[in-house]
């Protein structure tokens, strides 16, 4: 049977299961629109059939938690009347199929998340994972999605902060985009997305919709590519960023206006979702009138309208007596906005198309009553195998010569090349820019600083996925510390292969697992996350890939915070943390020098981790340099300070072994005297002099040298 | 012998243009109250050796299919103007 | 004294500009573009952003804006009137200067500090300066290479005012990023009243930011406010 012979239901994506579902909740067969909203609604992307019985395992209460998971924006406390929105989003397999426009719209779609809530935009982050730049397409897919962040997020006028990024074969057929935003708001200005009041309108705002990825969520994001999948290409939404900033600056005028009862963004499954949503959270239904949404095609089916996802559009409900004020409001901001519904006592959803009803279900269940799946899982057979096999420990090497080849890799080297992209410097906020560790903002006419960072590894996960997901959330934890900030709330990203595989299953159930007992060490509240999963390509699933969005708060903040680059003559070097542990599965060293990833990552303690970081977030307040040891060990984060400061070092009595470790949970600070006053272990290592990164009778390199090679890391493969 | 081509790359129909969105917008504003639609694409001028002008002609389909134009969201016409 | 700061629809740095001007003691006025009336603004300024989106052409679609007309009347009159990256554009775009600004050699959006070096103090951008004074401030720009069909006769005419250089204050082609013609980022007309530059002043005004060099540029232009109101 060729795919147009197959059944509808098929064609849409479901299964026969899903299928029967449907008829049972209906009580009858569905009608082809109805049959579209759930194949949409009911799609991996959209309902996490294969992932909701896991994410409970997420602690996500916390006095200054205000809204938690399941609103589209997680909300903290900042004290003051200050709130903070909080949300991270993937947007993968569209980059795949075109990287420019599946970045750019990724961008879109979570700043919606964020205006959605009452909250301005002030940041983005975007973790991003490729395959090798040695390959042609993948350095097509790099330039691309870096393209389309920069493209989407200056024009919109969000700067876009910070990301990281990660080079793996795993990820050359399936990158990973995920884009991370933060909002900023006052309590009085919270907007939720529940409808209430028989009768409010509900008012479509945006762009007019268009054949925008019909189907993209179900078709692209919840299968895996084959060859030949060209069928499939098409469906590609374009992003208009100039239309995205005009609907932000209107709707954040309706909030301060007061004019709107709830308001949602409409993302994937467009229109079916939003107004499904917005009705079924309220406990209420919708009528809905097709033929009074803004089209930009003229001859479009109901389903078509309702399974649209045409970009920038959002769905307000609005009071009747405010509807004209709502409407000339839109056309002041020069975007188009109709009358496309109203609020019903409920529960069905019904959409009418040229007079007739075209569909009638339920409001709520397009996301009450998709499916829950308890997938199989197995750990894979092969693991005791793969932690036996233990990294050799680097002794008595020429770390100098080892730093050539480490600075080099373009996951540890400068990566201005993508940062200098991104207007990072718009609202006059940023006060630690890309390339340190946590960004860190200021809120003007306030003492509160703001730090995210954004952090995966995926060798460490793939090695053992609780432990690596646990130090992926106190890594995370660190860089905000390392700021002055007190890691505060996490929302994440848990990017997996495809969950028909049991050891995938495995590991994203072992991941959340990890990350929950981290969280739960740390007293963070989780308050939103995604789940991209199907992430595999000719049967091969991508290394499992969580990545945390940490957000810190501090107030007040360092009045001179440290910086990679305020390191002086005559500064002593410390390390404080834990003792080494001989920690080189997963390691820089061994990727990048021996070609290799195995070995069983260590455990980290919650009452180690707890400590590094609180001393990490006060000496933030006095130490004018503080860096978190991580990928490359001291090596490459003393070659980091050397190099953005322009002095040398003299490292005294440390072996590569040493330097190139990587155990968790250590930072790098330099005073200006020879003493450090913090309650935590801590060594004198060195001093900052002279011109040479000076290892002593583990090799030297000048900074010159290692800067032309940290400096050229992505540069010379991009050429 | 030289042979000269013109590649209009157009956007494939049904997808967002914002361009000409704005642009559309912009014409009216104007008082170019008649326009109907507008869609943006590019004209490349190119012209390059070869031994005849059928197959100058089909290594410009080649450069459209590998570099020129973005199957994904765009098409291509070839106008030989030598 | 008030400067009237224009916000088109996809500006995005007016709040930043107010926010500068405010450390000076400056009043402002948000003008949106569709406002034809400018009465009572004693200096004009166009911040940056993406007015339209920057499509079609950067500038092209703002330069039609309502407000425009009044701008352009202003500035015929002598009022002092200052474009900021994107507001250079349009203003470039609208003839009240000369040139237009294009694509950056590399074609990549370039967000990083870079060095200026002033070159006339006779321009409401640059009065409070000195000449060959170096400054550290933003750039933040994927259009902001200059051309011009008359470049010689902006040259000699003097209406250059600030060229990219490096931290010495040498303009070498290492220390110009973006490939402007002759270094040039920020220019003045005939009459000295109107001045466009493509990097953002506002960005260098305060320490925590990393520099407060911009404020002799801002200063610059409210110093012409005043007196251009007595």
């Amino acid at each position: 049977m060729t795919a147009k012979e197959q059944p509808a239901h098929i064609q849409l994506g479901m299964t026969d299961g899903e299928y029967q579902r449907v008829i049972d909740v209906l009580g009858r067969e569905p009608l082809a629109a109805e049959l579209a909203m759930y194949s949409v609604m009911w799609s991996e992307h959209c309902s996490y059939k294969s992932s909701r019985t896991h994410l409970g395992r997420f602690t996500s209460e916390q006095p200054w938690v205000v809204v938690g998971p399941g609103e589209n924006a997680g909300v903290v406390d900042l004290g003051d009347g200050w709130l903070a929105a909080l949300r991270i989003e993937s947007h993968n397999h569209p980059s795949f199929v075109e990287p420019y426009q599946g970045a750019a719209t990724g961008v879109g779609g979570i700043l919606r998340d964020i205006f959605t809530m009452g909250a301005r935009p002030v940041g983005v982050w975007d973790p991003l994972r490729f395959g090798p730049l040695d390959e042609p397409h993948n350095r097509y897919l790099f330039e691309g999605v870096v393209s389309g962040i920069a493209g989407y997020g200056n024009a919109v006028g969000v700067p876009t902060l910070g990301g990281e990024v990660e080079f793996a074969d795993r990820f050359a057929k399936n990158p990973l985009v995920n884009v991370m935003a933060l909002g900023l708001l006052k309590k009085e200005q919270l907007v939720l997305s529940a409808a209430s009041g028989v009768g409010n309108k509900a008012i479509l705002l945006g762009n007019a919709t268009g054949r925008d990825g019909i189907g993209g969520a179900s078709i692209l994001a919840s299968a895996s590519f084959e060859e030949g999948d060209e069928e499939k290409r098409p469906n590609v939404q374009v992003g208009d960023p100039f239309e995205e900033k005009k609907l932000i600056e209107a709707c954040l005028d309706l909030y301060e206006r007061g004019l709107v009862v709830a308001i949602q963004d409409l993302g994937a499954a467009g229109i079916s979702c939003a107004t499904s949503e917005v009705a079924g959270n309220g406990g209420m239904g919708m009528d809905v009138d097709l033929n009074r949404v803004h089209v930009r095609e003229h001859d479009m089916t109901p389903g078509e309208i309702l399974m649209s996802e045409s970009q920038e559009r959002m769905l307000a409900i609005v009071t009747p007596e405010n509807e004209a004020e709502v409407l000339q409001l839109a056309d002041r901001w020069e975007i188009e906005a109709s009358t496309i519904g109203e609020v019903t006592e409920g529960p069905q959803l019904r959409v009418f198309a040229d007079g007739e009803l075209v569909a009638e279900v339920p409001a709520a269940s397009l996301a009450d009553d998709a499916p829950k799946y308890q997938r199989p899982m197995e750990r894979p057979t092969d693991l005791d195998d793969l932690w036996a096999d233990m990294p050799p420990t680097p002794v008595g090497e020429n770390v100098a010569n080892l730093l050539r080849r480490l600075l080099d890799d373009p996951a540890l080297g400068d990566r201005s090349w993508i940062s200098d992209q991104y207007d990072h410097m718009l609202f006059l906020n940023t006060v630690i820019e890309p390339g340190h560790n946590g960004s860190l903002m200021r809120i003007k006419g306030t003492t509160k600083g703001l730090a995210v960072s954004t952090d995966g590894d995926s060798f460490r996960t793939w090695l053992d996925p609780r432990r690596g997901a646990a130090r992926i959330v106190f890594e995370a934890a660190l860089n905000v510390a390392v700021t002055g900030a007190r890691p505060y709330a996490v929302v994440d990203n848990l990017n997996f292969g495809n969950p028909e595989n049991p050891e995938v299953m495995w590991q994203l159930s072992e991941s959340i697992e990890g990350m929950a007992l981290a969280c739960d060490e740390l007293d963070l509240p989780v308050v939103g996350g995604n789940v991209s999963l199907y992430n595999q390509t000719d049967g091969v699933d991508i290394y499992p890939a969580p990545v945390v969005g940490m957000l810190g708060f501090c107030d007040p903040m360092p009045l001179t915070p440290p910086r990679l680059d305020r390191a002086e003559e005559g500064m002593t070097i410390w390390v404080i943390g834990p003792e080494v542990e001989n920690d080189f599965a997963g390691s820089a060293y061994d990727r990048v020098v021996n070609g290799a990833v195995r070995g069983r990552p260590t455990d980290v303690e919650g009452d180690v981790a707890r400590r590094s970081i609180a001393a990490a977030a006060s000496l933030a307040y006095t130490v004018p340099v503080l860096h978190d040891v991580s990928a490359g060990g001291l090596a490459v984060a003393l070659a980091e300070i050397a190099i953005k400061s322009d002095i040398g070092f003299i490292i005294d009595g440390l072996g590569s072994a040493e330097l190139l470790d990587e155990t968790p949970l250590r930072v790098i600070a330099l005073t200006p005297e020879d003493e450090l006053t913090t309650g935590e272990p801590h060594r004198r290592i060195g001093t900052m002099t002279g011109s040479l990164l000076d290892f002593g009778d583990a090799g030297s390199i000048s900074i010159a040298e290692a800067r032309a090679v940290w400096a050229n890391a992505i540069p010379r493969r991009m050429h | 012998m030289t042979y000269s081509f013109e590649v209009m790359i157009r956007r494939k129909p049904g997808l967002s243009d914002p361009e000409g969105a704005t642009t559309h917008k912009a014409l009216k504003d104007l008082g170019f109250s008649t326009v109907e639609d507008i869609s943006f694409g590019r004209v490349i001028t190119i012209s390059l050796e070869g031994s005849d002008e059928a197959t100058a002609q089909q290594d410009v389909e080649a450069m459209c299919e590998k570099l020129l134009a973005n199957p994904v969201i765009e098409s291509y016409a070839i106008v030989a103007t030598t | 004294m008030s400067i009237a700061v224009v916000v088109f629809p996809g500006t995005n740095c007016e709040h930043d500009i107010v926010h500068a001007l405010s450390l000076v003691g400056a009043d402002t006025d948000l003008v949106w573009h569709t406002d034809a009336n400018l009465a009572g603004a004693d200096g004009v300024i166009l911040p940056g952003g993406f007015a339209h989106g920057d499509y079609l052409r950067t500038g092209a679609i703002a330069r039609f804006s309502p407000v425009m007309s009044e701008v352009a009347r202003l500035a015929d009159s002598g009022v002092p009137v200052l474009g900021i990256c994107n507001g250079f554009q349009i203003l470039c775009e609208a003839g009240l200067l000369p040139g237009a600004l294009v694509a950056n050699a590399d074609l990549k959006f370039i967000c990083r500090p870079i060095h200026l070096r002033v070159e006339s103090t006779d321009s409401v951008l640059t009065r409070a300066a000195d000449v060959g004074q170096v400054l550290q401030v933003p750039l933040n720009s994927f259009e902001g290479n200059f051309v011009a069909d008359d470049i010689n006769r902006i040259e000699t005419g003097d209406d250059v005012v600030l060229r990219y250089c490096d931290s010495s204050g040498d303009v070498t082609s290492s220390g110009n990023p973006n490939g402007s013609t002759n270094a040039i980022a920020g220019i003045t007309n005939g009459a000295r009243n109107v001045a466009g530059l493509m990097p953002h002043p506002e960005r260098a005004s305060e320490a925590i930011l990393g520099s407060t060099d911009g404020m002799v540029l801002v200063e610059s232009f409210v110093e012409s406010v005043r007196m251009a109101t007595v």
